[in-house]
Protein backbone atom coordinates (compact mmCIF):
# COMPACT_ATOMS: atom_id res chain seq x y z
CA UNK A 1 0.00 0.00 0.00
CA UNK A 2 2.06 2.38 0.74
CA UNK A 3 4.46 1.40 -2.26
CA UNK A 4 1.59 2.20 -4.30
CA UNK A 5 1.36 5.88 -2.36
CA UNK A 6 4.96 6.45 -3.03
CA UNK A 7 4.78 5.45 -6.50
CA UNK A 8 1.71 7.73 -7.09
CA UNK A 9 3.34 10.54 -5.46
CA UNK A 10 6.35 10.39 -7.71
CA UNK A 11 4.42 9.75 -10.83
CA UNK A 12 2.92 12.84 -9.70
CA UNK A 13 6.08 14.51 -8.79
CA UNK A 14 8.25 14.09 -11.85
CA UNK A 15 5.61 15.96 -13.65
CA UNK A 16 4.52 18.68 -11.20
CA UNK A 17 7.32 19.70 -8.52
CA UNK A 18 4.83 18.46 -5.58
CA UNK A 19 8.21 19.12 -3.58
CA UNK A 20 8.11 22.64 -3.83
CA UNK A 21 4.74 23.03 -2.38
CA UNK A 22 4.94 20.53 0.69
CA UNK A 23 8.06 22.04 1.30
CA UNK A 24 5.94 25.82 1.22
CA UNK A 25 3.38 24.57 3.30
CA UNK A 26 5.86 22.99 5.78
CA UNK A 27 7.88 26.74 6.30
CA UNK A 28 4.52 28.08 6.96
CA UNK A 29 3.37 28.68 10.49
CA UNK A 30 0.56 29.81 12.22
CA UNK A 31 1.51 31.79 15.41
CA UNK A 32 0.67 30.32 19.14
CA UNK A 33 -0.72 32.69 21.81
CA UNK A 34 -3.97 33.87 23.34
CA UNK A 35 -5.77 34.94 20.86
CA UNK A 36 -4.85 31.85 18.27
CA UNK A 37 -8.53 30.64 18.59
CA UNK A 38 -9.70 32.82 16.38
CA UNK A 39 -7.69 31.88 13.56
CA UNK A 40 -9.80 28.53 12.98
CA UNK A 41 -13.52 30.24 12.42
CA UNK A 42 -12.09 30.94 8.82
CA UNK A 43 -11.58 27.35 8.32
CA UNK A 44 -14.91 26.47 10.01
CA UNK A 45 -16.67 28.97 7.75
CA UNK A 46 -14.96 27.21 4.46
CA UNK A 47 -15.85 23.86 6.08
CA UNK A 48 -19.76 25.13 6.40
CA UNK A 49 -19.40 25.92 2.98
CA UNK A 50 -18.32 22.69 1.84
CA UNK A 51 -20.92 20.83 3.87
CA UNK A 52 -23.26 23.56 1.92
CA UNK A 53 -22.17 22.93 -1.52
CA UNK A 54 -22.55 18.80 -0.90
CA UNK A 55 -26.02 18.93 0.72
CA UNK A 56 -27.14 21.38 -1.68
CA UNK A 57 -26.65 19.74 -4.92
CA UNK A 58 -28.34 16.26 -2.74
CA UNK A 59 -31.37 18.82 -2.45
CA UNK A 60 -31.30 20.02 -5.99
CA UNK A 61 -31.71 16.14 -7.19
CA UNK A 62 -35.19 16.21 -5.79
CA UNK A 63 -36.18 19.69 -5.30
CA UNK A 64 -38.54 21.44 -7.87
CA UNK A 65 -38.73 24.80 -8.81
CA UNK A 66 -42.18 26.36 -9.42
CA UNK A 67 -45.78 28.02 -7.07
CA UNK A 68 -47.24 24.88 -7.32
CA UNK A 69 -43.87 22.64 -7.07
CA UNK A 70 -41.83 23.48 -4.69
CA UNK A 71 -43.15 23.25 -1.52
CA UNK A 72 -44.00 20.02 -2.59
CA UNK A 73 -41.03 18.93 -3.60
CA UNK A 74 -39.51 19.69 0.37
CA UNK A 75 -42.63 17.49 1.69
CA UNK A 76 -41.90 14.74 -0.87
CA UNK A 77 -38.01 15.27 0.29
CA UNK A 78 -38.55 15.19 3.52
CA UNK A 79 -41.58 12.59 4.01
CA UNK A 80 -40.20 10.27 1.59
CA UNK A 81 -37.41 10.13 0.35
CA UNK A 82 -34.37 8.19 2.71
CA UNK A 83 -32.70 10.10 4.81
CA UNK A 84 -34.60 13.55 3.04
CA UNK A 85 -35.37 14.78 6.24
CA UNK A 86 -31.93 14.87 7.38
CA UNK A 87 -30.01 16.63 4.20
CA UNK A 88 -33.08 19.12 4.03
CA UNK A 89 -32.11 19.77 7.81
CA UNK A 90 -28.07 19.92 7.65
CA UNK A 91 -28.28 22.48 4.93
CA UNK A 92 -31.02 24.54 6.68
CA UNK A 93 -28.60 24.57 9.76
CA UNK A 94 -25.42 24.61 8.51
CA UNK A 95 -26.58 27.73 6.48
CA UNK A 96 -27.14 29.56 9.76
CA UNK A 97 -24.05 28.13 10.90
CA UNK A 98 -22.01 29.29 8.27
CA UNK A 99 -23.80 33.15 8.77
CA UNK A 100 -22.65 32.38 12.20
CA UNK A 101 -18.84 31.28 11.67
CA UNK A 102 -18.19 33.86 9.00
CA UNK A 103 -19.58 36.58 11.01
CA UNK A 104 -17.48 35.49 13.98
CA UNK A 105 -15.00 35.43 11.52
CA UNK A 106 -15.17 38.66 10.43
CA UNK A 107 -15.42 40.58 13.83
CA UNK A 108 -12.35 38.81 15.12
CA UNK A 109 -10.09 39.69 12.13
CA UNK A 110 -11.69 43.65 12.46
CA UNK A 111 -10.64 43.72 16.59
CA UNK A 112 -7.27 41.70 16.17
CA UNK A 113 -6.75 44.73 12.94
CA UNK A 114 -5.78 41.40 10.33
CA UNK A 115 -7.32 43.18 7.81
CA UNK A 116 -4.55 46.07 7.97
CA UNK A 117 -1.70 46.63 5.64
CA UNK A 118 -0.75 43.90 3.32
CA UNK A 119 -3.76 42.75 4.03
CA UNK A 120 -6.62 44.78 2.59
CA UNK A 121 -7.54 42.46 -0.48
CA UNK A 122 -7.95 39.56 1.88
CA UNK A 123 -10.72 41.58 3.67
CA UNK A 124 -12.40 42.94 0.72
CA UNK A 125 -12.89 39.61 -0.56
CA UNK A 126 -13.87 38.27 2.78
CA UNK A 127 -16.71 41.14 3.01
CA UNK A 128 -17.60 40.06 -0.58
CA UNK A 129 -18.11 36.49 0.64
CA UNK A 130 -19.95 37.26 3.60
CA UNK A 131 -22.53 40.00 1.79
CA UNK A 132 -22.88 36.88 -0.99
CA UNK A 133 -23.64 34.55 2.03
CA UNK A 134 -26.63 37.02 3.15
CA UNK A 135 -27.74 36.88 -0.66
CA UNK A 136 -27.64 32.98 -0.51
CA UNK A 137 -29.41 32.93 2.63
CA UNK A 138 -32.10 35.31 1.65
CA UNK A 139 -32.47 33.83 -1.94
CA UNK A 140 -32.65 29.91 -0.19
CA UNK A 141 -35.19 30.90 2.03
CA UNK A 142 -38.02 31.61 -0.46
CA UNK A 143 -37.17 28.13 -2.49
CA UNK A 144 -39.29 26.08 -0.13
CA UNK A 145 -42.47 28.53 -0.94
CA UNK A 146 -43.95 28.55 2.28
CA UNK A 147 -45.45 31.77 3.93
CA UNK A 148 -42.40 33.27 6.19
CA UNK A 149 -40.35 33.09 3.01
CA UNK A 150 -42.58 34.73 0.38
CA UNK A 151 -43.50 37.73 3.30
CA UNK A 152 -40.14 38.27 3.48
CA UNK A 153 -39.19 37.93 0.40
CA UNK A 154 -42.31 40.80 -0.67
CA UNK A 155 -40.32 42.94 2.41
CA UNK A 156 -36.55 42.67 1.22
CA UNK A 157 -36.87 42.57 -2.79
CA UNK A 158 -39.10 45.91 -1.70
CA UNK A 159 -36.74 47.21 0.03
CA UNK A 160 -34.56 47.14 -2.79
CA UNK A 161 -37.51 49.00 -4.49
CA UNK A 162 -36.81 51.95 -2.22
CA UNK A 163 -33.45 52.84 -3.34
CA UNK A 164 -33.68 56.01 -5.23
CA UNK A 165 -33.48 55.94 -8.84
CA UNK A 166 -33.02 52.67 -9.82
CA UNK A 167 -34.90 50.85 -7.02
CA UNK A 168 -38.13 49.63 -9.10
CA UNK A 169 -36.12 48.39 -11.91
CA UNK A 170 -34.03 46.53 -9.19
CA UNK A 171 -36.76 45.36 -7.56
CA UNK A 172 -38.63 44.17 -10.76
CA UNK A 173 -35.35 41.86 -11.48
CA UNK A 174 -35.31 40.76 -8.66
CA UNK A 175 -38.85 39.73 -8.39
CA UNK A 176 -39.43 38.71 -11.97
CA UNK A 177 -42.11 41.13 -12.46
CA UNK A 178 -43.94 43.50 -10.15
CA UNK A 179 -45.15 41.00 -7.82
CA UNK A 180 -43.53 37.66 -5.96
CA UNK A 181 -44.35 34.98 -7.71
CA UNK A 182 -43.40 31.71 -9.49
CA UNK A 183 -41.06 33.91 -11.72
CA UNK A 184 -39.54 35.03 -8.60
CA UNK A 185 -38.64 31.75 -7.30
CA UNK A 186 -37.64 30.64 -10.75
CA UNK A 187 -34.87 33.94 -10.39
CA UNK A 188 -34.16 33.01 -6.58
CA UNK A 189 -33.38 29.04 -7.89
CA UNK A 190 -30.92 30.45 -10.32
CA UNK A 191 -29.19 32.96 -8.18
CA UNK A 192 -29.17 30.43 -5.50
CA UNK A 193 -27.50 27.30 -7.19
CA UNK A 194 -25.67 28.70 -10.54
CA UNK A 195 -24.66 32.54 -10.32
CA UNK A 196 -24.10 33.24 -5.97
CA UNK A 197 -21.80 29.93 -5.87
CA UNK A 198 -19.89 30.79 -9.09
CA UNK A 199 -19.05 34.15 -7.69
CA UNK A 200 -18.35 32.99 -4.61
CA UNK A 201 -15.83 30.64 -5.49
CA UNK A 202 -13.66 32.86 -7.44
CA UNK A 203 -13.62 35.40 -4.23
CA UNK A 204 -13.12 32.27 -2.00
CA UNK A 205 -10.19 30.85 -4.55
CA UNK A 206 -8.78 34.67 -4.28
CA UNK A 207 -9.13 34.76 -0.32
CA UNK A 208 -7.93 31.45 0.16
CA UNK A 209 -4.68 32.08 -2.28
CA UNK A 210 -3.37 35.17 -0.30
CA UNK A 211 -4.25 33.53 3.00
CA UNK A 212 -1.54 30.98 2.40
CA UNK A 213 0.48 33.32 0.51
CA UNK A 214 0.45 35.96 2.96
CA UNK A 215 0.61 33.97 6.34
CA UNK A 216 -1.42 34.73 8.90
CA UNK A 217 -1.28 38.14 10.72
CA UNK A 218 0.54 38.38 14.03
CA UNK A 219 -0.80 40.08 17.02
CA UNK A 220 -0.18 43.86 16.51
CA UNK A 221 1.22 44.16 20.21
CA UNK A 222 4.15 41.31 18.66
CA UNK A 223 5.02 43.55 15.68
CA UNK A 224 8.14 45.47 16.20
CA UNK A 225 8.93 42.92 19.04
CA UNK A 226 11.76 39.85 18.62
CA UNK A 227 9.88 37.82 16.67
CA UNK A 228 11.56 35.01 18.22
CA UNK A 229 9.64 35.50 20.96
CA UNK A 230 6.45 34.32 19.40
CA UNK A 231 5.71 30.92 19.94
CA UNK A 232 4.23 29.29 16.34
CA UNK A 233 3.69 25.74 15.00
CA UNK A 234 3.72 24.48 11.66
CA UNK A 235 0.59 24.93 9.27
CA UNK A 236 1.09 21.67 7.79
CA UNK A 237 0.45 18.83 9.29
CA UNK A 238 -0.16 20.78 13.03
CA UNK A 239 -2.48 23.29 12.08
CA UNK A 240 -4.30 21.45 9.57
CA UNK A 241 -5.13 18.42 12.02
CA UNK A 242 -6.00 20.60 14.50
CA UNK A 243 -8.90 22.49 11.56
CA UNK A 244 -9.57 18.63 10.91
CA UNK A 245 -10.28 17.62 14.26
CA UNK A 246 -12.91 20.94 14.95
CA UNK A 247 -14.06 20.30 11.32
CA UNK A 248 -15.06 16.83 12.89
CA UNK A 249 -16.93 18.39 16.31
CA UNK A 250 -18.18 21.02 13.82
CA UNK A 251 -20.60 18.18 11.82
CA UNK A 252 -21.64 16.12 14.92
CA UNK A 253 -23.08 19.52 16.11
CA UNK A 254 -24.85 19.78 13.17
CA UNK A 255 -25.89 16.06 13.19
CA UNK A 256 -27.14 17.00 16.94
CA UNK A 257 -29.25 19.57 15.61
CA UNK A 258 -30.57 18.56 12.43
CA UNK A 259 -31.71 15.28 14.25
CA UNK A 260 -33.23 16.75 17.39
CA UNK A 261 -34.18 20.33 15.91
CA UNK A 262 -35.42 19.03 12.24
CA UNK A 263 -35.61 22.38 10.51
CA UNK A 264 -39.72 23.26 10.12
CA UNK A 265 -40.78 23.64 6.60
CA UNK A 266 -44.42 25.68 8.02
CA UNK A 267 -47.32 26.58 5.64
CA UNK A 268 -47.56 26.68 2.08
CA UNK A 269 -47.47 30.40 0.73
CA UNK A 270 -50.20 31.97 -0.17
CA UNK A 271 -50.87 35.40 -1.97
CA UNK A 272 -54.36 35.64 -0.47
CA UNK A 273 -53.46 35.58 2.87
CA UNK A 274 -52.64 38.22 5.76
CA UNK A 275 -49.06 38.32 7.11
CA UNK A 276 -49.20 35.57 9.95
CA UNK A 277 -48.37 37.40 13.30
CA UNK A 278 -44.79 36.68 15.06
CA UNK A 279 -43.34 37.43 11.26
CA UNK A 280 -39.64 37.53 11.48
CA UNK A 281 -36.53 36.95 9.01
CA UNK A 282 -34.00 34.63 9.82
CA UNK A 283 -31.68 35.74 12.71
CA UNK A 284 -29.29 37.58 10.95
CA UNK A 285 -31.24 40.09 9.04
CA UNK A 286 -33.00 40.80 12.65
CA UNK A 287 -31.04 43.59 13.88
CA UNK A 288 -32.17 45.74 10.03
CA UNK A 289 -35.95 44.10 10.57
CA UNK A 290 -36.36 45.82 14.03
CA UNK A 291 -34.40 48.72 13.26
CA UNK A 292 -37.10 49.60 10.13
CA UNK A 293 -40.02 49.13 13.09
CA UNK A 294 -38.61 51.92 14.93
CA UNK A 295 -38.06 54.45 12.22
CA UNK A 296 -40.94 56.64 11.79
CA UNK A 297 -42.69 56.80 8.60
CA UNK A 298 -41.21 60.43 7.39
CA UNK A 299 -37.70 61.69 9.03
CA UNK A 300 -37.44 65.59 8.09
CA UNK A 301 -38.70 65.21 4.36
CA UNK A 302 -37.05 61.90 3.78
CA UNK A 303 -39.29 58.69 3.89
CA UNK A 304 -38.55 56.15 6.81
CA UNK A 305 -37.45 53.28 5.24
CA UNK A 306 -35.27 54.83 2.24
CA UNK A 307 -33.43 56.39 5.60
CA UNK A 308 -32.64 53.21 7.06
CA UNK A 309 -31.70 51.73 4.10
CA UNK A 310 -29.20 54.33 3.13
CA UNK A 311 -27.87 53.97 7.03
CA UNK A 312 -27.27 50.38 6.67
CA UNK A 313 -25.95 51.01 2.76
CA UNK A 314 -23.45 53.56 4.08
CA UNK A 315 -22.99 51.86 7.56
CA UNK A 316 -22.15 48.62 5.32
CA UNK A 317 -19.77 50.49 2.71
CA UNK A 318 -17.44 52.04 5.30
CA UNK A 319 -17.11 48.49 7.33
CA UNK A 320 -15.93 47.00 3.62
CA UNK A 321 -13.81 49.72 3.54
CA UNK A 322 -12.08 49.67 6.97
CA UNK A 323 -8.31 48.99 5.46
CA UNK A 324 -8.53 52.40 3.80
CA UNK A 325 -9.80 54.44 6.51
CA UNK A 326 -7.89 52.97 9.04
CA UNK A 327 -4.64 54.15 8.33
CA UNK A 328 -3.15 54.14 11.73
CA UNK A 329 -3.25 50.46 12.21
CA UNK A 330 -1.28 50.06 9.09
CA UNK A 331 1.40 52.15 10.11
CA UNK A 332 1.68 49.64 13.52
CA UNK A 333 0.18 52.34 15.57
CA UNK A 334 -3.01 52.02 18.23
CA UNK A 335 -6.43 52.78 16.71
CA UNK A 336 -8.80 52.79 19.90
CA UNK A 337 -11.50 54.15 17.30
CA UNK A 338 -11.81 50.73 15.78
CA UNK A 339 -12.62 49.02 19.37
CA UNK A 340 -15.21 51.82 19.96
CA UNK A 341 -16.72 51.01 16.27
CA UNK A 342 -16.52 47.11 16.50
CA UNK A 343 -18.45 47.35 20.18
CA UNK A 344 -20.69 49.74 19.12
CA UNK A 345 -22.03 47.59 16.38
CA UNK A 346 -21.59 44.75 17.91
CA UNK A 347 -23.85 45.74 20.90
CA UNK A 348 -26.47 47.57 18.58
CA UNK A 349 -26.86 43.78 16.71
CA UNK A 350 -27.13 41.82 19.54
CA UNK A 351 -29.21 45.10 21.11
CA UNK A 352 -31.47 45.37 18.29
CA UNK A 353 -31.74 41.80 17.43
CA UNK A 354 -32.79 40.70 20.93
CA UNK A 355 -35.44 43.63 20.96
CA UNK A 356 -36.24 41.81 17.61
CA UNK A 357 -36.39 38.57 19.07
CA UNK A 358 -38.85 39.33 21.92
CA UNK A 359 -40.94 41.52 20.20
CA UNK B 1 3.62 54.44 -42.15
CA UNK B 2 4.59 54.35 -45.71
CA UNK B 3 3.13 57.46 -46.50
CA UNK B 4 4.93 59.13 -43.41
CA UNK B 5 8.86 57.64 -44.05
CA UNK B 6 8.37 58.84 -47.46
CA UNK B 7 6.85 62.60 -46.38
CA UNK B 8 10.21 62.77 -43.81
CA UNK B 9 12.58 60.75 -46.15
CA UNK B 10 13.60 58.59 -42.57
CA UNK B 11 14.40 55.09 -42.54
CA UNK B 12 12.51 54.64 -39.29
CA UNK B 13 9.25 56.33 -39.45
CA UNK B 14 8.55 58.34 -36.79
CA UNK B 15 5.05 57.39 -34.75
CA UNK B 16 2.32 59.40 -36.11
CA UNK B 17 0.51 60.47 -33.28
CA UNK B 18 -2.65 61.65 -34.15
CA UNK B 19 -3.11 58.72 -36.30
CA UNK B 20 -2.25 56.85 -33.54
CA UNK B 21 -4.71 57.66 -31.83
CA UNK B 22 -6.93 57.82 -34.60
CA UNK B 23 -6.89 53.90 -34.28
CA UNK B 24 -6.92 53.44 -30.41
CA UNK B 25 -10.23 55.53 -30.99
CA UNK B 26 -11.66 53.09 -33.63
CA UNK B 27 -10.54 50.06 -31.84
CA UNK B 28 -11.49 51.29 -27.94
CA UNK B 29 -14.67 52.62 -29.60
CA UNK B 30 -15.40 48.81 -31.96
CA UNK B 31 -15.05 47.16 -28.28
CA UNK B 32 -17.32 49.29 -26.19
CA UNK B 33 -19.59 48.52 -29.21
CA UNK B 34 -18.84 45.05 -29.57
CA UNK B 35 -19.45 44.77 -25.44
CA UNK B 36 -22.61 46.64 -25.68
CA UNK B 37 -24.04 44.69 -28.34
CA UNK B 38 -23.29 41.93 -26.11
CA UNK B 39 -24.30 43.21 -22.49
CA UNK B 40 -27.21 44.85 -24.06
CA UNK B 41 -29.52 41.73 -25.14
CA UNK B 42 -28.54 39.81 -21.88
CA UNK B 43 -29.92 42.98 -19.20
CA UNK B 44 -33.17 42.86 -22.07
CA UNK B 45 -33.67 39.22 -21.61
CA UNK B 46 -33.38 39.80 -17.45
CA UNK B 47 -35.85 42.62 -17.70
CA UNK B 48 -39.20 40.45 -17.00
CA UNK B 49 -41.71 41.22 -20.32
CA UNK B 50 -44.95 43.11 -19.16
CA UNK B 51 -48.26 40.69 -19.18
CA UNK B 52 -51.20 41.77 -19.96
CA UNK B 53 -52.93 41.76 -17.19
CA UNK B 54 -56.83 41.05 -17.16
CA UNK B 55 -57.73 44.59 -15.55
CA UNK B 56 -60.43 44.01 -12.93
CA UNK B 57 -62.71 46.94 -11.87
CA UNK B 58 -65.73 44.79 -9.77
CA UNK B 59 -65.76 41.47 -7.86
CA UNK B 60 -68.48 39.95 -5.98
CA UNK B 61 -67.27 39.55 -2.59
CA UNK B 62 -69.73 37.18 -0.99
CA UNK B 63 -72.68 37.31 1.24
CA UNK B 64 -72.90 40.03 4.04
CA UNK B 65 -75.03 37.39 5.88
CA UNK B 66 -71.40 35.42 6.01
CA UNK B 67 -69.47 38.66 6.80
CA UNK B 68 -69.37 38.94 10.83
CA UNK B 69 -69.99 42.00 12.23
CA UNK B 70 -66.38 43.35 13.62
CA UNK B 71 -64.47 41.26 11.35
CA UNK B 72 -62.57 40.95 8.08
CA UNK B 73 -61.28 38.87 5.19
CA UNK B 74 -59.13 38.97 2.50
CA UNK B 75 -60.74 38.64 -0.99
CA UNK B 76 -58.41 38.09 -4.55
CA UNK B 77 -59.38 41.46 -6.43
CA UNK B 78 -57.87 40.20 -10.23
CA UNK B 79 -53.83 39.16 -8.84
CA UNK B 80 -54.18 41.71 -5.88
CA UNK B 81 -55.49 41.01 -2.02
CA UNK B 82 -58.30 43.28 -0.87
CA UNK B 83 -59.11 43.55 3.16
CA UNK B 84 -62.93 43.77 3.14
CA UNK B 85 -64.19 44.45 7.06
CA UNK B 86 -67.36 45.07 8.26
CA UNK B 87 -67.38 46.80 11.51
CA UNK B 88 -69.06 46.90 14.60
CA UNK B 89 -71.66 49.17 13.70
CA UNK B 90 -72.01 46.42 10.15
CA UNK B 91 -70.81 48.85 7.92
CA UNK B 92 -68.76 46.81 4.95
CA UNK B 93 -65.73 48.50 3.98
CA UNK B 94 -62.42 47.53 1.48
CA UNK B 95 -58.99 48.36 1.33
CA UNK B 96 -56.34 47.69 -0.56
CA UNK B 97 -54.54 44.60 1.47
CA UNK B 98 -50.97 45.25 0.49
CA UNK B 99 -49.48 47.37 3.23
CA UNK B 100 -47.58 50.72 2.06
CA UNK B 101 -45.22 49.76 4.47
CA UNK B 102 -43.24 47.38 2.24
CA UNK B 103 -45.27 45.26 1.01
CA UNK B 104 -46.99 42.76 3.25
CA UNK B 105 -50.61 41.78 3.30
CA UNK B 106 -52.23 43.61 6.58
CA UNK B 107 -55.18 41.83 8.49
CA UNK B 108 -58.28 42.87 10.88
CA UNK B 109 -56.80 42.92 14.18
CA UNK B 110 -60.04 42.57 16.49
CA UNK B 111 -58.66 43.57 19.47
CA UNK B 112 -57.36 46.65 18.64
CA UNK B 113 -60.17 47.84 16.38
CA UNK B 114 -57.69 48.18 13.70
CA UNK B 115 -56.10 46.85 10.37
CA UNK B 116 -52.61 45.70 11.43
CA UNK B 117 -49.87 44.74 9.68
CA UNK B 118 -47.93 42.02 11.33
CA UNK B 119 -44.42 42.38 9.31
CA UNK B 120 -43.92 45.72 10.84
CA UNK B 121 -46.46 46.35 13.45
CA UNK B 122 -47.93 49.34 10.97
CA UNK B 123 -51.69 50.24 12.00
CA UNK B 124 -54.24 51.81 9.99
CA UNK B 125 -57.54 52.31 11.15
CA UNK B 126 -60.94 51.26 9.71
CA UNK B 127 -60.77 54.36 7.40
CA UNK B 128 -57.67 53.11 6.03
CA UNK B 129 -55.89 56.00 7.23
CA UNK B 130 -52.12 54.60 9.07
CA UNK B 131 -52.35 55.96 12.59
CA UNK B 132 -49.34 54.24 13.84
CA UNK B 133 -45.69 52.19 12.99
CA UNK B 134 -43.92 52.84 10.07
CA UNK B 135 -46.50 52.96 6.73
CA UNK B 136 -46.21 55.84 5.00
CA UNK B 137 -49.38 56.40 3.26
CA UNK B 138 -53.14 54.98 3.64
CA UNK B 139 -54.55 52.21 2.03
CA UNK B 140 -56.29 52.81 -1.15
CA UNK B 141 -59.95 52.40 -0.66
CA UNK B 142 -62.65 50.27 -2.28
CA UNK B 143 -65.98 50.87 -3.25
CA UNK B 144 -68.65 48.48 -1.44
CA UNK B 145 -72.04 47.71 -2.78
CA UNK B 146 -74.47 45.52 -1.01
CA UNK B 147 -77.20 44.65 -2.69
CA UNK B 148 -79.25 42.28 -0.99
CA UNK B 149 -76.90 40.15 0.58
CA UNK B 150 -74.33 40.42 -2.10
CA UNK B 151 -71.80 42.23 -1.51
CA UNK B 152 -69.43 43.64 -4.18
CA UNK B 153 -66.45 45.52 -4.73
CA UNK B 154 -65.62 48.23 -6.87
CA UNK B 155 -62.19 50.01 -8.00
CA UNK B 156 -62.68 53.26 -7.26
Amino acid sequence: MKSLWKRGYEWIGERVQLDELIEFMGKKYVPVHRHSIWYYFGGVSLFLFIIQVVTGILLLMYYKSGEELAFESIQFIMSKVQFGWLIRSVHSWAANLFVLAAMIHMFSVFFERSYRKPREMTWVTGMFMFFLALGFGFSGYLLPWNELAYFATKVGTDIAGVVPGVGKTIMEFLRGGEEVTGATLSRFFGLHVAVLPGIFTVFLSIHLVLVQLQGMTHPMEHEGGPRYEVKKMPFFPNFVLRDLLLWLIVLNVIAILAVFFPWELGRKADPFAPAPAGIRPEWYFLFMFQTLKYIPAQVWFIDGEVLGIMLFGVGGLLWLLVPFWDQKSSRGEKNRLINYVGLGVVGYIIALSILGWTA
Amino acid sequence: MKRSSEKTNQPIAPIDEPKRDFLKLILSGGFVAWAASVVYPVLMYLKPPHQAEVVVSTVKAGKLSELEKDSGKIIKFGTKPVILIRTGTGEVRAFSATCTHLDCTVQYKKDLGLIWCACHNGRYDLNGRNVAGPPPRPLNEYKVVVQGDEIAVHKV
